[in-house]
């Protein structure tokens, strides 16, 4: 197979996971009693795609099921039969297939015979049974036909549906489709369980009339016995449709990583020989230098906007993670029986590409752990009198330099007593008197968890020190707030990127540092009042009745015959944080504050202990980026050890 | 003198650069060098072996230098203007050499190599391609790549489980 072929089928692959990726956002946003045409449209559309690219470059099982889809997507699409529940089931189900498949012939994974027939079996089944609905049963959508093959006015239809009857109009002609199908549908209650009285709002009946008719009679035990479904929020439904208006507007191109990475480097070199000479023609006096100012003034501000313009490049919304967790909560919701909405805000929040890429495990297990543990079940719900659906919120946002995204849910919150009984029970070192911040940290110890039993969904306890870890690994940070009864919420801190850090520029001796300011707390003199030590060598930091173990930069990362440059000074503690803990560096002085982009040592030496990179600096020399987490860590372990 | 187009096609000739560490003269493959520097002030790096200079911004790079003449306890060290700066391309990595200055560019035949002696030394023959002899000079003949891999210049990972 030649070069040429396997780099259209890196296109092809990337393309198809894209249009799967649409596909299922479309699918879980749609609105079943009133979907937009345009939304059909765009279901089919990638469907169509994904059918189109599969048979061009011979992968002849992917055709085959999205055969079956498209047939009956069409038909959707022209209204001649209606989307129902299990439709859009077996249609996620399909992109599953479609996605088993897809890894399959990118040499990942394999196919499971069975599990495609069974999908193509249900949709051709789907298809067949549908098809016999009469076209008189369904007056309104039939007069919306016509309408929906008009671009501009798609949108405005469906919506003066729902405001003439709020909720309930709508609902009424699903009685009359009901009805005319099966004569055995009964007169829905118009008044439901005073439970729910929560649900009065238009959702309620909206939800309960999705599901599928041969269930209606049922709906309402179903409902409070085992109904388990996801209830997209307005705003995610409204904001999910926006991104897909985009899908055929965004005009792009598809460039490889590679080469932005390349790109970044080169400019963050013109940057760095941009600094050379504003420091070379800073020096200069005289009037007849100023043109040669102007200029570098100039070619300053240049370089600064074509930097930010590169690492934009890289910069992708969160969305397409976020994008992801919908269907989770679906199946998840299902599989637990509870009743959960996904609220999503913040999507189109900016994170650097390689980001991310490793954000998405450590939030499926947030999520996981909030359906699992945090949500109760719809009857605890009741008896807290809270709405039987829990909400499980994700949100991101830029504070500052740094992305924060946060996953919180309304469950029952942490339990202080259980996790201090459970990290008793492990031996980790706690005791009554800690607070609750220090209480939540005990969760991230490796090897700990609260959950009564072991489920399939959230793991065996190795859970949240790997979310921890890997989120330290990204250069952020994570906390737990919860309260007893009304929810847990887990904060997560990231840099903006990865090719650029903000940092503290210090110097130790002759040599150069940076500390990452994401980790920094506070500095403060080091004076003979605030300096302890415990048994001659272990030396304290005492900050407001505080005491910070403190380590010294330069016997931390001695060099020899290196002596300070401010003799003169007060050595400075800088206070860090890492992990949960605090330690004091001592260095000799701060030089300032500065981005810094960040070079790998790895390249061509290999890690180094404490140090998480290198950069170089303004005059071209190199500094070392120190990785204040081993640090930390180091301060601490004598200390577990002596006791 | 870098081609004296010597008429012998069927034995594959191998042109060497040639560098002085003290009074000895070394040669290394020229397929394996970049470029050729001055010596200019490392960024210093704690807690690693003394022949280990430091990493400099090469380009945008960040090279590791390490200086032969202290792995090879080559007596006095100088930093002067004559000080020079190897920077090899190997496989994976660039890695920069200190050594004391660069000579000749020269073509040897493999007549011209003779296979070193076994015998102790602080450069393990092992790291030895050979004895190169051209008119009353001795050349000692680098497999540079397998020297710099060797784990001993700690320059790469090693395999310790982090």
């Amino acid at each position: 197979m030649s070069i040429d072929l396997s780099q259209f089928f890196q296109v092809f692959f990337d393309e198809t996971e894209e249009h799967l990726l649409a596909l299922e956002t479309l699918l879980l946003g749609v609105d079943r009693m009133a979907p937009l045409g345009e939304d059909l449209n765009a279901i089919f559309r990638a469907v169509h795609s994904i059918k189109g690219g599969s048979a061009t470059f011979g992968f002849n099982d992917m055709t085959e099921v999205t055969h079956v889809l498209e047939n009956l997507l069409d038909r959707v699409r022209k209204r001649e039969i209606v989307l129902t529940e299990e439709m859009i089931n077996a249609f996620l189900e399909a992109g599953d297939v479609l996605r088993m498949q897809l890894a399959f012939h990118r040499g990942q994974g394999s196919v499971d015979p069975d599990v495609v027939q069974g999908v193509q079996a249900k949709l051709t089944v789907l298809a067949s049974t549908m098809g016999s609905y009469s076209k008189d049963t369904f007056p309104v959508e039939n007069a919306l036909v016509p309408v929906f093959s008009g671009e501009e006015t798609k949108q405005k239809v469906p919506e003066s549906v729902a405001q003439h009857d709020p909720g309930y109009g709508f609902f009424d002609e699903g009685h009359d489709f009901f009805e005319s199908i099966r004569e055995t549908k009964p007169e829905p209650d118009p008044d439901p369980d005073p439970g729910y009285g929560f649900f009065a709002d238009p959702v309620f009946p909206v939800a309960d009339s999705s599901v599928p008719p041969s269930r209606t009679g049922k709906a309402e035990q179903a409902q409070a016995v085992s109904g388990a479904r996801v209830e997209f929020v307005p705003e995610r439904v409204s904001r999910g449709r926006r991104a897909t208006d985009q899908v055929g507007t965004d005009s792009s191109i598809r460039v490889n990583v590679e080469k932005v990475d390349q790109l970044i480097n080169l400019v963050g070199e013109l940057v760095i020989t941009q600094a050379m000479l504003m420091q070379a023609g800073g020096s200069l006096e005289g009037v007849r230098y100023e043109p040669l100012k102007r200029a570098l003034g100039q070619l300053e501000r240049n370089s600064r906007d074509l930097q930010e313009a590169i690492l934009s490049v890289r910069m992708l919304p969160i969305s397409v993670v976020f994008n992801r967790f919908p269907r989770l909560v679906r199946d998840l919701a299902g599989k637990l029986g509870k009743q959960v909405a996904l609220k999503i805000l913040g999507e189109g929040t900016e994170l650097d590409k390689g980001l991310i890429e490793k954000i998405s495990d450590p939030l499926t297990h947030l999520i996981r752990n909030s359906m699992d543990h945090g949500i109760e079940m719809p009857e605890q719900r009741h008896e807290r009198h809270k709405p039987s659906f829990g909400t499980v919120t994700l949100n991101a946002c830029h504070q500052g330099g740094a992305v924060v995204i946060e996953v919180s849910d309304d469950g029952g919150g942490l339990s202080r007593d259980k996790i201090l009984a459970k990290a008793r029970e492990q031996g980790l070192p706690c005791h009554d008197a800690m607070t609750d911040a220090e209480v939540w940290n005990l969760i991230f110890e490796p090897g700990f968890s609260t959950a009564d039993r072991i489920t399939e969904i959230s793991g065996r306890g190795v859970g949240m020190d790997v979310v921890k870890r890997n989120i330290h690994q990204m250069g952020g940070r994570i906390e737990i707030d919860s309260t007893v009864g009304l929810g847990t919420r887990t904060i997560i801190r990231l840099p903006l990127t990865l090719a650029i850090l903000d940092g503290l520029l210090v110097a130790v001796g002759e040599q150069v540092y940076v500390l990452p300011l994401i980790s920094i707390l506070e500095s403060v003199p080091l004076t003979s009042e605030n300096l302890r030590t415990i048994s001659g060598d272990g030396r304290l930091l005492q900050v407001r009745g505080e005491y910070v173990p403190l380590v010294v930069l330069s016997e931390k990362f001695p060099v020899s015959g290196d002596r300070s440059l401010f003799p003169e000074t007060p050595p400075i503690a800088v206070i860090v944080e890492a992990e949960g803990r605090k330690v004091a560096l001592c260095v000799d002085a701060l030089l300032g504050q500065q981005q810094v982009v960040v070079k790998s040592l790895e390249a061509n030496f290999r890690k180094l202990a404490g140090i998480s990179g290198a950069t170089i600096l303004g005059d071209g020399r190199v500094a070392l980026i120190v990785d204040p987490a081993p640090l930390v860590q180091e301060s601490q372990f004598p200390r577990t050890g002596m006791v | 003198m870098m081609n004296q187009k010597d008429p012998i096609p069927a034995v594959a000739v191998n042109e060497f650069l040639v560098f002085t560490l003290g009074s000895e003269e070394y040669g290394i493959d020229i397929l394996k060098v970049q470029e050729i520097r001055s010596y200019e002030t490392v960024t210093r790096i704690a807690n690693t072996p003394d022949f280990i200079k430091g990493v400099i911004n090469l380009r945008g790079e960040i090279v590791p230098i390490i200086d032969l003449r202290v792995r090879f306890h080559l007596g006095e060290i100088r930093y002067d203007e004559f000080t020079v700066v190897i920077v090899l391309r190997l496989v994976e990595r660039l890695v920069g050499m200190v050594v004391d200055g660069v000579s000749d560019v020269l073509s040897l035949t493999p007549g011209q190599i003779r296979p070193a002696p076994d015998f102790t030394a602080t450069l393990d023959t092992h790291y030895l391609m050979g004895l190169g002899t051209v008119d009353q000079r001795m050349l000692i003949l680098v497999d540079i790549e397998r020297l710099v891999k060797s784990e001993d210049m700690a320059l790469t990972e090693k395999t310790v489980a982090e």
